[in-house]
């Protein structure tokens, strides 16, 4: 049997630290290249960096997206205008109803009747759309602080979101994918009590981030984790397409809802951050500011919607026959309204030959859909201008010569969402 | 609310432009491609202008035009140019939409890349040239973004079928790693 000496030679491979000369204990002074993705936690499962590293900084750094490509564009020029709706639920799946609502707008900035849907059915698309920027922002920084060791508001705010969830869940039938915008306003009205339940949701969601801000805003560890790293100047995040919370934290006053107020939004009243240094934490107190503009925005909607009615501005669907299905009492007893249904439903929605490019502020910034249609019943090309795209272009000139555990805070904060940004 | 800059750029650039439109609010401008960079610098540093954003660029592949209730005349034929290159500008100052195409031949899908002005296009382009087949001159590192290496055609031109597939081979090393290892596998798969 070997002695002890030989053993740890065997298993380390070398003596111990102390037996090795002075030249051993140093570093080896050639670049490593190491994977970071696409299986990694901080990853979010879709997204693989191969680094160069020199010790832990990284000297250079190539982003590789698109693990999780499904070919949203080519499927959606072979769907209707109507089918492409639970398709957009599938790109940021934190927001669904933000992209809902830009493809709707899409759809009637074609039609020309954007200025024309009911103003009931502008407040639904705006409550949800707030709540969906809600559960984005939660996310995001819930699981940034997971992931930087905070495991306790990681949990407080899935609590939280779960709460939105269960609510848009009542609304649209649906806990994560829902389809429940339409062109020309949305699938059915909000449930009775909602006012209250939201009510309710909102002041119990304050008392939740009063307890994380207080976990995490003067907490050392988590400000030298977000402090100071991943900074972006305001050229930069110009110049880089950079819009939403990551422009806004360099300084860019930006935001679709102010510059191109588009829906209800000049109705509410609600203000922009902007942070000043462009860093992680920057980033981190621009979307704790943002959650407390929903909540106002969510109150004041509450406050301002129309009440429900048949005709005029409280009905939730346009009355106009292109984009409306016949009520189901006529689809059943009248041949005229059958045939309507069905073309409606096979054919699609007709929209005019042309093009146009409609946005909105998504959960991570200006979110656009470019379609052109052909005067059929699908689009005969759909691009959709994914912000999570264009933030992950960053990332390689952000983590340049930081150590590989900065990787993980510029990460998060970047807010990555693997299907809007692989389509 | 950008005629102004329609106008400005036909008044400046006469020569560089065929002609302009408005859709639905949206200006579009169709540059010829050789002048496509000299006007997109001219947009980007004019103080008046001050395209300092980048939103989006695209492709259109235009090969089964045929749009209902529009003339045939403008249907697409073997003689017009098959792709249309979109860029999209935006000015945080003035608050200015304005896009950009440039229509190029099927046989020649090359356009000036605008990655140097505006480096957002870097990924942009490239996926454009994932998707579509554009090639961008001077484009620091065109590869395939969202697709592997091996993948053969370009999957959201009209003629690529919606339901083709392409299995995923082996993939050896990236050529970016600086360290290209021997596989430790024979053919069939067992370790040598």
């Amino acid at each position: 049997m070997a002695d002890a000496q030989t053993l740890k030679q065997l298993v380390l491979g070398r003596k111990d630290v102390q037996d090795m000369s002075d030249t051993e204990h140093e570093l080896p002074p050639d670049l490593m290249t190491v994977n970071m993705g696409p299986s990694h936690p901080a990853m979010h499962g879709t997204v693989r960096i191969v680094l160069t590293v020199d010790g832990e900084r990284v000297v250079k750094s190539d982003v590789q997206p698109g693990y999780l490509h499904r070919c949203f564009e080519k499927e959606s020029e072979h769907a209707t205008y109507t089918q492409v709706f639970p398709y957009t639920d599938r790109l940021n799946y934190v927001s669904p109803m933000i992209n809902n609502c830009g493809w709707a707008m899409v759809a009637e900035k074609l039609l020309g009747i954007t200025g024309s849907i009911p103003k009931r059915a502008e407040y639904i698309r705006v409550i949800v759309s707030e709540m969906s920027r809600m559960t984005d922002h939660l996310t995001c920084i819930g699981a940034s602080a997971m992931e930087l060791g905070a495991f306790t508001p990681f949990l407080y705010f899935l609590k939280a979101r779960e709460w939105l969830y269960e609510l848009l869940e009542k609304v649209s039938g649906a806990r994560l994918t829902h389809t429940y915008v339409r062109v020309g306003g949305v699938g059915k009205d909000l449930p009775d009590n909602f006012d209250e339940d939201l009510t309710r949701t909102l002041d119990q969601i304050v008392k939740v981030m009063v307890e994380v801000e207080t976990m995490l805003n003067g907490n050392k560890i988590f400000r030298d984790r977000m402090a100071g790293i991943g900074a972006m100047t305001r050229a930069d995040a110009i110049a880089t397409g950079c819009v939403g919370p990551i422009a806004r934290a360099a300084g860019v006053d930006y935001d679709v809802r102010k510059d191109y107020p588009y829906s209800i939004y000049p109705e509410l009243e609600f203000d922009v951050p902007v942070g000043t240094t462009g860093d992680c934490f920057d980033r981190y107190l621009v979307r704790i500011e943002e959650l407390k503009q929903c909540i106002s925005m969510l109150r004041q909607c509450m406050k301002q919607i129309p009440p429900r009615s048949d005709v005029g501005d409280g009905r939730t669907m346009i009355d106009d026959h292109r984009v409306t299905l016949p009520p189901k009492t006529d689809t059943y007893n009248t041949i005229e309204s059958m045939i309507r249904h069905f073309k409606h439903i096979v054919d699609g929605i007709k929209i005019p030959a042309g093009e146009t490019y409609a946005f909105l502020e998504g959960g991570n910034g200006e979110l656009g859909f470019y379609v052109v249609a052909d005067g059929t019943g699908r689009p005969y090309k759909a691009y959709v201008r994914s912000p999570s795209f264009v933030h992950l272009s960053t990332a390689g000139q952000l983590i340049h010569n930081h150590l590989i555990a900065d990787i993980v805070p510029i990460f998060g904060m970047i807010n990555m969402i693997g299907g809007e940004c692989d389509k | 609310m950008a005629q102004k800059v329609l106008d400005a750029v036909k008044a400046s650039h006469a020569a560089a432009i065929e002609h302009t439109e408005s859709q639905h609010g949206d200006e579009i401008i169709w540059v010829k491609r050789d002048q496509l960079l000299a006007v997109a610098t001219w947009l980007k540093t004019e103080p008046t202008m001050a395209f300092d954003a980048p939103v989006f660029c695209t492709c259109i592949d235009r090969l089964d035009w045929r749009p209902l209730g529009v003339p045939p005349s403008q249907r697409w034929t073997e003689d017009k140019p098959r792709f249309e290159v979109v860029y999209q500008l935006r000015s945080t100052q003035h608050r200015f939409r304005i896009r950009l195409k440039v229509a190029v031949s099927e046989s020649d899908a090359r356009v000036p890349s605008l990655a140097s002005l505006w480096p957002a296009f870097d990924w942009q382009e490239r996926e454009t040239f994932d998707m579509y087949g554009i090639r961008f001159d001077g484009h620091p590192d065109l590869r395939r973004i969202y697709l592997y290496d091996e993948f053969v055609g370009y999957p959201l031109r009209k003629d690529y079928p919606k339901d083709k597939r392409q299995p995923l081979v082996r993939r050896d090393d990236l050529p970016i790693n600086p360290i290209k290892r021997p596989s430790i596998f024979d053919d069939h798969g067992k370790a040598k």
